[in-house]
């Protein structure tokens, strides 16, 4: 039983939401690779599907290896639950199903990694909620997207592609005068670099894909519960303000309190849409979060090293790294990420988009592939590939113009990195 | 005594040393919270008195519904309030003229008047809180939820005595 101090975060990053495994004393968190489990009997059955008891009935719904991995990350980020979920992806989908009415709107920021433009303009739009494009480095583009049928406003606090910075406070504040959640993405930052509970977020999604799990080997998605958001207050939230049909008529916000979001997004859009994450998928994002501290640390050096390195070299247009100083959103970064400006950014170069194409073949030791945040070292030239599926403008305005090319630094030796890049630059 | 955030000894304490709830606004509708609670609580080994002078003398899940606390045959040690913050303060009179030893008020519902006299009077006092979500929070039940528990241990759950998938609630010894 805790004595009330406050885990410090790299305890947190190891022990939260794990204890030794009661029927065995197995140390590490069992892969509880099963579909099913077994009731009691039929009472016990009932009340576990009526919400009375918990427990597991189904890995689409629960299942113990991936309760170990929601703790955690509802642990890191300070928030009150969570859900693990297939992908990314699936996290933002059951976020926005679990908020949205077919005829609602939201804000994005335009700012975003490439595959939620396309979730938000094609998918969604299939579902009738209509996304309204904002600009993350000027808060009062978000007021003036604001209609009365706006249900949520969606940044990431790290932008993909670019590393830019968002003032989430100054957007939180625009959330919380029109009444709406603010959802935040904090997959590039993750945890240790930045809270966004800590400026207003109310809720959190994240790809645990990426730096969460850390080795590039599983999918995954999460949604954090900040357990901020007054649903019965706000009264625009049916799905968790009023009787729900298939609960017998309990109002998930009355009887699940704070984390009644997090509940939510599961008995409802995972138990009928589906996107469960596999339980050994879980285990091997759980063990890369007990060095999450340590990686975001290498991470962030290494890609400062690098960084300041590219502003060197003659074929470097420009560097897009928000822990340079002269950088545009140092200052932002200084306030909301001060331990460092994670490790994916982008440079341009002046050879353009030829170059560009040449360079991520010339690589080594950086691996050309669509993926952020493993321990190896990544490159991409996103204008053919992550956001081909943009036209020239949206490209442009997402950060992803023909000459840019996207680096995810790794853990490598930072001497190895950059003579890889040295020797790829040379060929252009 | 902070009643904006409680060490987690106090609430297992509370918990673990009690054993009769009397539940003031207790609903024989199974979608109000009060059921959910009740349920939960009757499972984990509480004995429960549903006090509700609109049904008094019928039963919620088998527990013969009473009028007033006053009305109880036996000693209750908390008096679980789901009433709304008003409601708090007579109930509170009542419970210690009952010998109560703890006043636990429901999520949402605060009264720092009724907070004073009961502790005054030597009662516990617990509010905005549910003891379902404690209970399953403290035992580990919670966490299957992917519920944030804030607890962080190396020692392992304690199982129920009979079934699957039941964890119990120790007393710290804190």
């Amino acid at each position: 039983m805790s004595t009330d101090r406050k885990p410090g975060f790299n305890t947190l990053a190891i022990h939260a939401g794990a204890q030794p495994d009661p029927a065995t004393g197995a140390r590490v968190t069992p892969i509880y690779q099963t579909t099913a489990f077994v009731f009691d009997d039929v009472d016990h059955a009932a009340a576990l599907f009526n919400l009375e008891t918990f427990g597991n009935i189904y890995t689409r719904i629960t299942n113990p290896t991936q309760a170990v991995l929601e703790e955690r990350t509802a642990a890191l980020e300070g928030g009150t639950a969570a859900l693990a979920v297939a992908s990314g992806h699936a996290a933002q989908a059951l976020v926005f199903h679990t908020l949205l009415e077919p005829g609602d709107e939201f804000i994005a920021a335009r700012q975003l990694y490439g595959g939620s433009i396309n979730q938000f303009t094609y998918s969604f739009k299939k579902c009738g909620w209509t996304v309204r494009f904002a600009d993350t480095t000027d808060a009062e583009s978000f007021r003036a997207a604001l209609t009365p049928k706006v249900k949520a406003i969606f940044v990431e606090s790290i932008a993909n592609p670019g590393g830019i910075i968002t003032d989430i406070a100054a957007i939180s504040a625009i959330a919380k005068e029109a009444g709406v959640p603010l959802i935040v993405d904090n997959t590039l930052a993750t945890p240790y670099l930045m809270r966004p509970i800590e400026y207003g977020a109310d809720i959190i999604v994240h790809s645990l894909t990426k730096f969460l799990g850390g080795h590039g080997n599983s999918l995954g998605g999460a949604i954090v519960d900040c357990g901020t958001f007054d649903w019965i207050k706000s009264g625009r939230y049916p799905t968790l303000s009023t009787p729900c049909a298939s609960y017998h008529g309990i109002t998930l916000a009355e009887t699940f309190g704070n984390f009644a979001f997090a509940i939510a997004c599961r008995v409802l859009a995972l138990r009928d849409l589906g996107p469960a994450i596999s339980p050994f998928n879980a285990f091997l994002i759980l063990t890369g979060i007990e060095t999450l501290p340590l990686r975001m640390q290498r991470h962030c050096d290494n890609a400062l090293k690098v960084a300041e390195w590219l502003v060197r070299q003659d074929k470097v247009a420009w560097v897009n790294y928000a822990g340079l100083p002269d950088n545009q959103y140092h200052a932002l970064a200084k306030r909301y990420c001060p331990k460092g400006s994670g490790a994916v950014f982008t440079f341009g170069l002046k050879g353009g988009y030829e170059a560009g194409i040449k360079l991520v073949s010339y690589v080594k030791l950086f691996s050309h592939l669509a993926n952020i945040g493993d321990t190896r070292s990544l490159i991409i030239h996103p204008a053919s590939t992550t956001h081909r599926q943009l036209g020239d403008e949206a490209r442009v305005r997402a950060g992803a113009g023909p000459d840019v090319v996207r680096l995810s630094i790794g853990l490598e030796d930072v001497t190895d990195l950059i003579a890889d890049l040295d020797q790829a630059l040379a060929t252009i | 005594m902070n009643h904006d955030s409680y060490r987690d000894a106090y609430i297992a304490d509370i918990l673990s040393s009690c054993r009769t709830i009397a539940m003031v606004g207790a609903s024989p509708n199974a979608s109000r919270p009060s059921y959910f609670a009740m349920k939960y609580l009757l499972t984990k080994g509480f004995r429960i008195f549903p006090v509700n002078p609109g049904q008094a003398g019928k039963d919620i899940l088998g527990q013969t519904v009473h009028a007033t606390l006053a009305d109880i045959p036996g000693p209750v040690d908390i008096v679980d309030i789901f009433r709304n913050s008003e409601a708090a303060l007579q109930i509170t009179r009542d419970a210690i003229a009952i010998g109560a030893r703890v006043v636990w008020m429901q999520l949402g519902v605060r009264n720092d008047e009724a907070v004073k006299l009961a502790e005054d009077a030597g009662l516990k006092v617990v509010m905005n809180r549910c003891p379902k979500i404690e209970y399953g929070r403290l035992s580990g039940e919670l966490s299957w939820a992917g519920v944030n528990s804030r607890m962080i241990s190396s020692k392992r759950p304690v199982l129920g005595a009979k079934g699957v998938q039941h964890r119990v609630l120790k007393a710290t010894g804190e």
